[in-house]
C-alpha cells in the first residue's frame, strides 16, 4: 500500500512495546477519505494504543504516522481526539460548556484566553450532540451518555478533518448511541474520516463502513463487506470469544 | 482593640501579613495538587526542604533567610523532580513514591541538624524552628520576600491559568493538542516548591501539606467553578493564617504554626458538615427525606 494523494491517515511499519512486552507489532495502515472506521480486536489487542501512537502518546519503537501525507507533528490541527470517557475525574470543577471549550485551545495555542468566538463554537458543538441545554451544568451531574457526548462536542469544536474516538460507544445510553450514529453520518457527509475503537462485534457492521481487524499485527483491513469474514475474526479473536460460533454466524448474516 | 494591634504592633503585623500571604499562596496551587490527586506532593515537597535548609547552613556559615531558604527550594525542587521520575520510570506507583522520597529526605534532614546542634557552634541555634515554623521572629524583610515570591507564583498561574486547566483535567487531551504537558507539570511543581519556601518561616515543613490540602479541600465544597475554587481557598487560607497569627500573638504565647494549622482544621470541618451542595448534613437530610418519601 502506498499513500495515495489524499489519504487522510498513513501508518508504516509502526511498532509500540510497553517495557518488554510488544502491543503493536509491523502495523501498516492506510485509511482513505470520508470513511467510517472501526478498529476491532479483543481485549489486549493494543486498539487503543494504536490511535494513541497515532497521536504521540505513546513512544513508538519504531514506525512513522502521516496525516494527509506530512508529519503529525505538522498537522496536529487536522486530528481530533475522543479519549475513554472514564479516562478523566468528572467531579472536576467546571460545567459542560467549559469541557466543549478546551476543544479550541489547541488554535488558541500558549496564553491565549478563549473569548466570545470559542464560546459561540462551543455552543454550536454542544446543539450538534443535543446537549445545548445542559451547558451550564456541572459534569459530575450528567449521566454516562452525556458525558460522552460533552467528549464527542469538544472533538466537534476541534473542527478537524480526523477523528479519533476511543470506545466511544461503550456504556451508553440508547439515545446517545443514537446521536453518535447520527454524528457519524453527518461527519461523512462532510466528507471527515472518523476511526473508532469498537468493541460491540455485532453492532459494528451497522455502524461504520470499513474495518481494522488488529490484534498486535493487523489481520485485515477494508470495506467490512471483504474484510469481515468468519476467518479473519476467528483469527484476530483466536477462539478467545466465548459466544463465538454465534457471533460468527450472526456476522455472516450481518454483512449478508 | 485587636484590629489595632493588627496594624500598630510590629511581631502582629508581620506574623500575620505572612500568614495570610502563605495562606493565599498556598490555597491557590494546592488547589491545583489536590485536583490532580497530589495532595500529598506538599508533603514529600516540603520535607525535602529540611536537608536544604541545613545544607545551606553547612556550606555558607550564616543564618541569612534567602540563604536557607534558597537550599530549601533546590532540595525540594530536587525530591520533586525524583519523584515525578520514579513514578514516570518505574513500576512504583505515587503513594509509595512519595513515602520514599518523604521519609528519605526528611531522616537525612534529621541527621543534618542533629550534626549541626552537636557542633556547639555559637551560630548554630534555632534551625530547628524550620521543623514547625517560628512566626514570630518573621521580620518585615521576610515578609516582603515572602510576597515577591508569592506575587511571582500567582502571575504564572494567571498566565497559564487555561494550560493548568485543562492538563488537569484531561492530560492526555491536552498532550494532543500539543501542549507541554511534561513541561506544565514541572512548572506546577517548582510553584509548589515556592509556596512550601514561603510556608517554611511560618508553619514549617511538618505542617506545611495542610496549608496545601485544607484550604483547597474547604473550597471545593462550596464551588464547582474552578475559579471560584482558587479564589474561595485563597481566601480560606488567608483567614486561617491571620485566625492563627492573631490567637497565637495575643493569647498566652501559643506557636502560630499549629495555631493557623487548627483554624484551618476548623474551615474544612465546618465546610465538610454545612457546605450547602455537597455538605455531609445536606446530604444526610436529602437522604433521611428519600427514605421518608418512601415510606
Amino acid at each position: 500500500m502506498t499513500p495515495g494523494e489524499a489519504d487522510p491517515l498513513h501508518v508504516h511499519d509502526l511498532t509500540v512495546a510497553y517495557r518488554d512486552k510488544r502491543v503493536l507489532e509491523d502495523v501498516d495502515l492506510t485509511i482513505p477519505a470520508g470513511r467510517l472506521v472501526a478498529i476491532i480486536g479483543p481485549n489486549g489487542a493494543g486498539k487503543s494504543t494504536l490511535l494513541r501512537a497515532v497521536l504521540d502518546l505513546v513512544p513508538r519503537v519504531s514506525g512513522t504516522v502521516e496525516i494527509f501525507r506530512r508529519r503529525y507533528r505538522e498537522q496536529r490541527r487536522l486530528v481530533a481526539y475522543v479519549p475513554q470517557r472514564n479516562s478523566v475525574d468528572w467531579e472536576f470543577p467546571t460545567d459542560a460548556l467549559d469541557v466543549v471549550m478546551m476543544g479550541r485551545y489547541g488554535t488558541l495555542g500558549w496564553l491565549r484566553r478563549p473569548g466570545r468566538s470559542e464560546r459561540d463554537a462551543a455552543m454550536r458543538a454542544l446543539e450538534q450532540v443535543g446537549m445545548a441545554a445542559y451547558a451550564g451544568r456541572q459534569i459530575s451531574q450528567l449521566s454516562g451518555g452525556q458525558q460522552q457526548r460533552v467528549f464527542l462536542a469538544r472533538a466537534l469544536a476541534q473542527n478537524a478533518q480526523i477523528y479519533l474516538m476511543d470506545e466511544p460507544f461503550a456504556g451508553v445510553d440508547a439515545v446517545t448511541e443514537r446521536a453518535i450514529v447520527d454524528l457519524l453520518s453527518a461527519l461523512r457527509s462532510e466528507g471527515k474520516t472518523v476511526v473508532c475503537v469498537h468493541h460491540d462485534l455485532d453492532s459494528a457492521p451497522y455502524y461504520f463502513d470499513w474495518a481494522v481487524l488488529l490484534n498486535v499485527r493487523i489481520i485485515a483491513a477494508g470495506p467490512f463487506s471483504e474484510v469481515f469474514t468468519p476467518e479473519n475474526v476467528t483469527r484476530t479473536y483466536g477462539g478467545s470469544l466465548s459466544s463465538f460460533g454465534r457471533l460468527v454466524r450472526g456476522m455472516s448474516a450481518a454483512v449478508g | 482593640m485587636i484590629f489595632s494591634d493588627l496594624l500598630f504592633d510590629y511581631t502582629l503585623r508581620n506574623v500575620a501579613l505572612g500568614s495570610a500571604l502563605l495562606g493565599i499562596v498556598s490555597g491557590v496551587l494546592g488547589s491545583f495538587a489536590v485536583l490532580r490527586k497530589q495532595g500529598l506532593l506538599g508533603d514529600a515537597l516540603s520535607h525535602a526542604a529540611l536537608p536544604g535548609i541545613c545544607l545551606a547552613f553547612l556550606l555558607t556559615g550564616t543564618r541569612a533567610i534567602l540563604v536557607l531558604l534558597l537550599g530549601a527550594a533546590i532540595t525540594g525542587w530536587i525530591g520533586a523532580l525524583l519523584l515525578i521520575r520514579i513514578v514516570r520510570d518505574t513500576r512504583i506507583d505515587e503513594d509509595a513514591a512519595l513515602g520514599i522520597v518523604l521519609s528519605t529526605f526528611f531522616g537525612f534532614g534529621i541527621v543534618l541538624l542533629t550534626f549541626i546542634s552537636k557542633r556547639n557552634d555559637a551560630n548554630q541555634a534555632g534551625l530547628d524552628r524550620y521543623l514547625f515554623g517560628q512566626a514570630a521572629a518573621l521580620r518585615e524583610e521576610n515578609v516582603v520576600t515572602m510576597a515577591i515570591l508569592g506575587a511571582v507564583a500567582l502571575c504564572v498561574v494567571f498566565l497559564f491559568y487555561k494550560e493548568f486547566k485543562l492538563a488537569t483535567f484531561d492530560p492526555e487531551f491536552a498532550a494532543s493538542l500539543g501542549f507541554a504537558t511534561g513541561r506544565l507539570n514541572v512548572l506546577l511543581t517548582s510553584l509548589i516548591v515556592i509556596a512550601v519556601v514561603i510556608g517554611l518561616q511560618t508553619v514549617g515543613v511538618v505542617l506545611m501539606a495542610a496549608m496545601l490540602v485544607g484550604p483547597a479541600v474547604a473550597a471545593r465544597q462550596w464551588t464547582d467553578r474552578l475559579g471560584v475554587m482558587l479564589l474561595l481557598s485563597s481566601f480560606f487560607g488567608a483567614t486561617a493564617g491571620v485566625a492563627g497569627a492573631m490567637v497565637s500573638v495575643t493569647q498566652a504565647r501559643l506557636p502560630t504554626g499549629p495555631m493557623v494549622i487548627l483554624s484551618l482544621t476548623l474551615i474544612v470541618v465546618v465546610s465538610i458538615l454545612f457546605a450547602p451542595r455537597h455538605g455531609l448534613i445536606v446530604d444526610r437530610v436529602r437522604r433521611w427525606r428519600l427514605a421518608g418519601a418512601r415510606s
